[in-house]
């Protein structure tokens, strides 16, 4: 079994949400990125969301995008991304991390070595925003021989056929993308999301993770209702950009931002149990 | 339409052309791909839709395009005969509405209301927002604030017929970018929104559809040039940005084996500095904007910034296909530098009272090299994609003077 889905299925048996903060490796600088993925472990991150940066994110919102400008104007590259991954395992050798970005970096180191040299720093997911199960069997294989989970996403536009499609495909959990729009928009509809859960589980048998609209303890507790594990990543990368000239201050609102996150999640599940 | 080329069936049915091509996009768009794919193969085998389509490049784009002797440019350069594919005859001055008319004919038979698009140098924008405007369509143009800025006609142009031009501030603020934005907005409004790509790039199935589309050009081309010389071209030449004209010309003469096929591309500043932007003769495959091909790209995999005189060719990626005619050998690939492409636009000026666009400049250039080295019996078929009066601002400003 792998970190992810021995964290998920753990988290599941006491009846517990798992909760996803996503930052930008590299931004605003290099050093701070495996500090912070510690900083958020501390405050609650059950699995951590690492973005690798890319210079064309199409799907992604302007927050996004800035953060992957800010990480590239200190050239961080996936092989940098890899060896955060390292240094971050050196002291936590439970907390999993899956790798988010889009294909063109991968490609470009080839697969089979992406994959080994995934393996080697410690990276337990991969989440290829531009590849669907379509054109994915190649990588698939490739992190399949190394115990990698390749993560992929369900969209509200996804059809029946195509949601078990990619149950069939996927390991460690599905990422269902709540709206239809890039990430960080803002008109998340909660009795959708519901429904297309219900679609999704009806089709798939692993944990559904919930990610895209989520900006507050607000939303992130109505989605702790009906999803497996809570994304937050717009809204944790905005935090950051308004610190980014007191990079010093930026450990400690993220902490207390997911602080407040962990806590409202935390209030959903025990009314479940109670 | 496929059956231009019989032995010649890419791409395969999940949109490849041997390795390249293919669907890499984001989950929200593979369903909405899939109708649209569903659509366009529907619909080109309708005999109404293929009507309708027919009358509208007669009446409203004013095909057949001619085929013009360039006699007195042939005779200065003492070699092959250039024949021209006046494209820049068409309405809106390109061939870029040869498709957008096609794709908005789909567009209101897929009950969509609202049209988007992405442009350079802004002549795919004025196409969209010409039939947009006739369709009585939305219309949001994204286009980079770099090349707002050198294309201010066009963006002009654009907002009369209706169009919203949205300026795209992310990255190198150019066409890349601009496409990134669209794609953005198409997620976010896929229910109602038909995404309008200007090239034969991007996800299945628009780089076989707008092919398809785009196909017109060579067949007129082929038909013409046999009853006016009774036989086939020696050359075909065509300048490449994503490369939808040279496709265009390019498609029906495939099975032509004694034709030969030369894209040129815009080595920029030359293709040794750098600045340039030409992915087939000095890239390496990779994969964005929802098809693997040849790109710019640095050693980490991330889209390099491109340079080049004509805003229509600053594009770090290029059609699928082309990256399969390179690999295959069926189709030459080489570059034409800004200063040689001036200089085909203005010897054409003079020869032939013809401005061409700064884009076929390029195209014009790399035929005049192989002219003076071919026989005057031979014939060289070039495609005169675009007309120059967008770039008159800058030729003039090259020139060190601006326009009153």
């Amino acid at each position: 079994m792998s970190r992810i889905a021995e964290r998920l299925a753990t988290l599941k048996a006491w009846d517990q949400t798992a909760l996803i903060p996503f930052i930008t490796a590299g931004d605003p600088n290099p050093e701070v990125t495996v500090p912070l993925m510690r900083a958020l472990v501390e405050a609650g991150a059950d699995l951590i969301e690492l973005g690798v940066p890319f210079s064309d994110p199409m799907a992604d919102g302007p927050v996004i995008q800035r953060a992957s400008e800010r990480a590239l104007a200190h050239r961080t590259s996936l092989r940098h991304v890899l060896s955060m991954v390292h240094a971050f395992r050196q002291a936590d050798l439970d907390t999993p991390v899956i790798l988010m970005g889009y294909l063109n970096p991968i490609e470009v180191l080839g697969y089979a070595q992406f994959a080994e040299q995934a393996r080697e720093a410690g990276v337990d997911g991969v989440l290829v925003v531009d590849l669907p199960p379509e054109e994915s069997q190649e990588l698939a294989a490739a992190l399949r021989a190394v115990g990698i989970d390749l993560v992929y996403l369900i969209a509200p536009t996804s059809t029946e056929k195509r949601i078990r499609a990619i149950g069939e495909q996927a390991s460690g959990f599905v990422y269902y993308v709540s709206l239809k729009g890039v990430t960080g928009a803002g008109h998340l509809d909660l009795d959708a999301v519901a429904e297309k859960l219900e679609e999704i589980r009806q089709n798939i048998s692993l944990p559904v993770g919930v990610g895209f609209g989520i900006q507050d303890a607000e939303t992130a507790a109505a989605v702790a209702r009906v999803a497996d594990a809570v994304i937050v990543g717009s809204a944790l990368v905005k935090r950051m950009e308004s610190l980014a000239h007191q990079p010093d201050r930026m450990e400690n609102v993220l902490r207390d931002f997911l602080g407040t996150l962990r806590a409202a999640i935390d209030r959903v599940d025990q009314e479940r149990s109670a | 339409m496929a059956t231009d080329s019989d032995d010649y069936s890419w791409p395969d049915a999940r949109g490849h052309f041997g390795p390249y091509g293919g669907l890499f996009v984001p989950e929200t768009l593979m369903h909405p791909l899939e109708e649209l794919r569903e659509a366009y193969e529907i619909f080109l085998q309708e005999p109404a839709f293929l009507a309708e389509l027919d009358a509208d490049l007669r009446d409203y784009v004013g095909r057949p395009s001619p085929l013009y002797f360039a006699e007195r440019w042939t005779r200065e350069l003492g070699g092959a005969q250039i024949f021209l594919k006046r494209e820049d005859l068409n309405h809106t001055g390109a061939h870029k509405i040869n498709n957008t008319i096609g794709q908005a004919l789909l567009a209101k038979r897929m009950g969509k209301t609202r049209i988007i698009a992405e442009t350079g140098a802004g002549q795919h924008g004025v196409a969209t927002a010409t039939v947009a405007a006739r369709l009585g369509l939305e219309c949001v143009v994204y286009m980079g604030e770099i090349d707002m800025a050198r294309q201010e006609a066009n963006v002009y142009r654009m907002r009369m017929l209706g169009a919203e031009v949205v300026p795209v501030t992310s990255g190198s603020k150019t066409l890349k970018d601009a496409l990134n934005e669209a794609m953005r907005d198409w997620v976010t409004r896929v229910d109602n929104t038909f995404y309008i790509i200007g090239t034969v790039a991007g996800p299945h199935p628009y780089p076989a559809m707008v092919r398809d589309f785009q196909a017109v050009i060579g067949r007129e081309a082929r038909k013409q040039i046999l009853e006016r010389t009774g036989r086939l071209p020696d050359a075909l030449v065509a300048c490449v940005g994503g490369g939808s004209n040279a496709i265009g010309l390019f498609y029906p003469f495939l099975q032509d084996q004694g034709v030969a096929l030369y894209g040129v591309e815009a080595a920029g500043e030359g293709l040794k500095t750098g600045r340039h932007a030409a992915p087939l003769c000095a890239g390496r495959p990779g994969v964005l904007h929802g098809n693997r091909t040849y790109l710019m790209e640095d050693e980490d995999g991330q889209i390099l910034a491109t340079h080049s005189i004509s805003a229509g060719l600053d594009y770090p990626g290029v059609g699928p296909e082309h990256a399969w005619l390179r690999d295959s050998g069926r189709a030459n690939y080489v570059a034409i530098e800004d200063r040689e492409a001036l200089e085909a636009f203005h010897t054409l000026t003079r020869a032939e009272g013809i401005i061409p666009a700064l884009e076929s400049s390029h195209a014009l250039a790399y035929a005049a090299k192989l002219a003076s080295e071919m026989d005057p019996s031979q014939i060289i078929l070039v495609n005169l994609s675009g007309r120059g009066d967008k770039d008159m601002h800058t030729v003039a400003a090259l020139a060190g003077g601006k326009l009153a």
